[in-house]
């Protein structure tokens, strides 16, 4: 085992480093997905089309803002401008409009309801901005590189994805947790989340709520396509590859964790980095394997709790 | 009534004489339209290259009709998606042969799709050409009567962009690869290897990295890579993911430590622009190049190219290259089934006929259809270099390599064949072009 390492942990380190990056943007798209269904209780299968719209919009409002010739401060910002904007126009249309009509419906309507939609906005991507990859790098160019190093040698990686994005990622968790924990608005959430007839008894008005968390959710899924499109060319379908994973991610955290949110998306990223180093034909099944031993120990996920079902 | 012995025995004679000829040479009705299937992708990650697919058929049937369409007749086409899957192109198949009658049948991109449809074909004996997808295994394992393909397949396009490889840096000694984890990025590893272990023996394999399909994110293979430091790095990845990995690896200065090899890059140069640096080496899954050295026709190219620009804003890619391939085929081949017919309209039987041994123009050459259904196509290859004149990479040094070298001869398996390659292949690849 120390031989092992001996020879093995630089490129251990290696692969830590790639995998905070990607446990980043796992756990930016993952955490509003778990959010909206520890609120809402509704699988929210277009959560991955509003993260492929955050991915879209950010570089195309990148593009037309012209954001190469900015700082890199505003290159950043015109990101998360993107986000906000996709999230606070897209997410109270769909709560409003769609959502709220099936609260009280079977799960299977529910995942049916966001599949259709999911489906339609597959189709107003293409319509919108076609099939062709799209691509804007300013926010990860501008950042420009960090070389670490590796015995004699040294590795460039971007600063973008060895600190922007872990940062982000970071500043979202303890904002979060923050909110929910320390301001009324979250304490309502927390309410809802633990009661809805009871929070509803004593004047918290469940509808908002709902429609806050969903806004949130929505947010943080098209922060987290905005912020990965400096590092990945958008294409149609990317939607899809994105709700799987968090998927996977809300299963092995608990259903409306936001810390086992964050364990997870670490578990993942960095299992699946290691195994680029030490086992590549295993990394794509690393975030499944991941689930099946969590929930072989612990069905509930590694944060979630039992309930009790009345009858 | 009754039928008496004597009708029956003239009946019989009469039938006896005329049934076979009228099987033989049944008149067919030149139709008011020519209806022919498209499948193609138009939703999914493949749609970078079924949609220009499908631009081009338009553009190029509307040229056709306005030229009065074929043997008089206009085209009228029917796309299908093959995004939703194999039993959905499979369904849709049927029906457009069944309920559409449509005449011929030009599918598809993905290699499972062409697996799937060309039995289909057979059973519906409707002709069928392959007008895009890579996979060599239909000919080589089995003889169709209907089924056609109007490009070169993956042993072509593999191998050539070895044997450049092998011309322009002779002396690499590792080699990694970062392909696609689906059919033709395991398939085209298989047969890069196979011709790798017959011409380059002492070439060692570093790493073997296959992101999964639809990947986004390639970091963590490119950290891997810079550490690794091998000499060649091949990558038979497209679309948005090659887009992905390229500006990655420039990013974090990839480029500068490995030469890569890049097979399917032609198609996603206009869109990396400068991150793709020069010096790197590039395919076309043919020989398909705006600045083809020297094109059969250099009119007809750039007749092509500049009515594709016009129209769609961009330069055209490899699978509008082989959409004019498949219809130039189809025109050549009804023109050839109606010489043979006194002028009229030919059967399925006779059309299917008419493709074996069937030449046709690309926009860049003559092409030929083997006696087992194959087409010959030319291979280009080049090397990556930046000039003032376009904001993307461009191509030197190109070499066309003519089909008969890079594709298995009849009747052979192309693992096989590769593997039985001798050094002598290399003494036959000609000079660059341009």
């Amino acid at each position: 085992m120390g031989a092992w390492f001996a020879d093995n942990g630089l490129l251990l380190g290696l692969a830590l480093l790639d995998g905070l990056a990607s446990a980043a943007l796992i756990f930016l798209v993952a955490v509003g997905l778990n959010l909206v269904f520890g609120v809402l209780r509704v699988l929210n299968i277009a959560h991955g089309s509003l993260f492929a719209i955050g991915a879209y919009t950010a570089a195309g409002l990148g593009a037309a803002l012209g954001s190469g010739a900015l700082p890199a401060w505003a290159a950043l910002g015109v990101l998360i401008l993107a986000a906000a904007l996709v999230g606070a126009v897209l997410g109270p249309l769909i709560e409003r409009l769609l959502l709220r009509r099936i609260y009280a419906e079977e799960n299977v309507l529910q995942l049916l309801v966001t599949f259709a939609l999911f489906m339609m906005l597959e189709d107003v991507q293409k319509l919108v901005w076609g099939v062709q990859p799209v691509h804007h790098d300013a926010a990860m160019r501008l950042f420009g590189t960090f070389d670490v190093p590796f015995g004699s040698d040294f590795i460039p990686f971007t600063a973008y994805q060895l600190f922007v994005l872990p940062g982000i990622a970071v500043l979202v968790l303890v904002g979060l947790v923050w909110f929910l924990r320390s301001t009324l608005s979250g304490r309502m959430i927390v309410a809802v989340t633990t009661d809805r007839e009871a929070a509803t008894a004593i004047g918290i008005n469940a509808d908002r709520v709902y429609l806050l968390t969903f806004t949130a959710g929505a947010v943080l899924a098209a922060l987290g396509g905005a912020l990965a499109s400096p590092t990945a060319a958008i294409v149609p379908g990317v939607g899809a590859s994105t709700i799987v994973l968090s998927f996977a991610v809300v299963a092995t955290a608990g259903l409306g964790r936001i810390e086992g949110a964050a364990l997870t998306a670490l578990m993942i990223g960095l299992g699946r980095s290691v195994a680029v180093y030490f086992f590549p034909e295993a990394e794509v099944l690393i975030p499944y394997l991941i689930m099946v031993a969590v929930l072989l120990v612990k069905p509930q996920g590694l944060f979630g709790t039992l309930e009790t079902r009345r009858i | 009534m009754g039928i008496t012995r004597r009708d029956a025995v003239l009946g019989t004679a009469f039938g006896g004489l005329l049934l076979p000829s009228t099987l033989r040479a049944q008149p067919v009705q030149r139709p008011q339209e020519l209806r022919i299937g498209i499948t193609t992708f138009l939703s999914g990650p493949a749609s970078v290259f079924g949609v220009p697919g499908r631009q081009a058929a338009e553009m190029l049937i509307d040229e056709i009709n306005r030229g009065g369409g074929i043997g008089g007749v206009p085209i009228r086409p029917y796309f299908v998606d093959e995004g939703p899957g194999v039993e959905h192109l499979l369904g849709e198949f049927r029906r457009l042969v069944l309920n559409e009658r449509v005449e011929v049948m030009l599918a598809s991109i993905s290699s499972g799709s062409c697996l799937a449809c060309t039995p289909l074909a057979e059973e519906l004996r409707r002709v069928t050409l392959l007008w895009d997808c890579g996979t060599q295994r239909i000919f080589e394992e089995k003889r169709y009567q209907y089924a056609f393909r109007t490009q070169a397949n993956a042993t072509p396009e593999v191998l050539a962009p070895l044997l450049y490889l092998l011309k322009r840096k002779p002396d690499f000694r590792t080699i990694a690869v970062l392909n696609q984890d689906y059919a033709w990025g395991r398939d085209s590893w298989e047969l890069w290897r196979a011709g790798m272990q017959a011409l380059k023996p002492d070439a060692r394999v570093v790493a073997e990295l296959f992101p999964r399909f639809g990947a986004t994110d390639f970091s963590t293979e490119v950290t891997r890579l810079l550490a690794l430091r091998p000499d060649v790095i091949l990558s038979t990845s497209w679309g948005g993911e090659l887009d992905t990995f390229i500006r990655q690896a420039a990013e974090r200065r990839l480029f500068e430590r490995s030469t890569f090899v890049m097979p399917l890059a032609e198609s996603s140069l206009e869109r990396v622009g400068r991150s793709l640096p020069a010096g790197h080496i590039v395919g076309s899954r043919g020989d398909h190049w705006f600045q083809h050295p020297a094109p059969a026709d250099k009119a007809r190219l750039d007749r092509f190219v500049n009515n594709y620009r016009q129209r769609f804003n961009s330069y055209p890619i490899y699978p509008t290259y082989h959409m004019y391939q498949a219809l130039s085929a189809l025109q050549a081949a009804y023109a050839k089934a109606m010489a043979g017919n006194g002028g009229n309209w030919p059967n399925e039987q006779q059309l299917a006929a008419a493709f074996p041994g069937l030449e046709f123009d690309s926009p860049t050459a003559r092409m030929t259809i083997r006696e087992d259904g194959q087409g010959l196509e030319p291979q280009l290859i080049g090397t990556s270099r930046h000039t003032d004149a376009l904001p993307f990479a461009t191509l030197s040094d190109m070499i066309v390599f003519p089909p008969e070298l890079v594709t298995a001869p009849v009747g052979r398996n192309s693992v096989e064949w590769l593997r039985g390659l001798s050094r002598d292949i290399l003494d036959r690849v000609p000079a660059p072009a341009g």
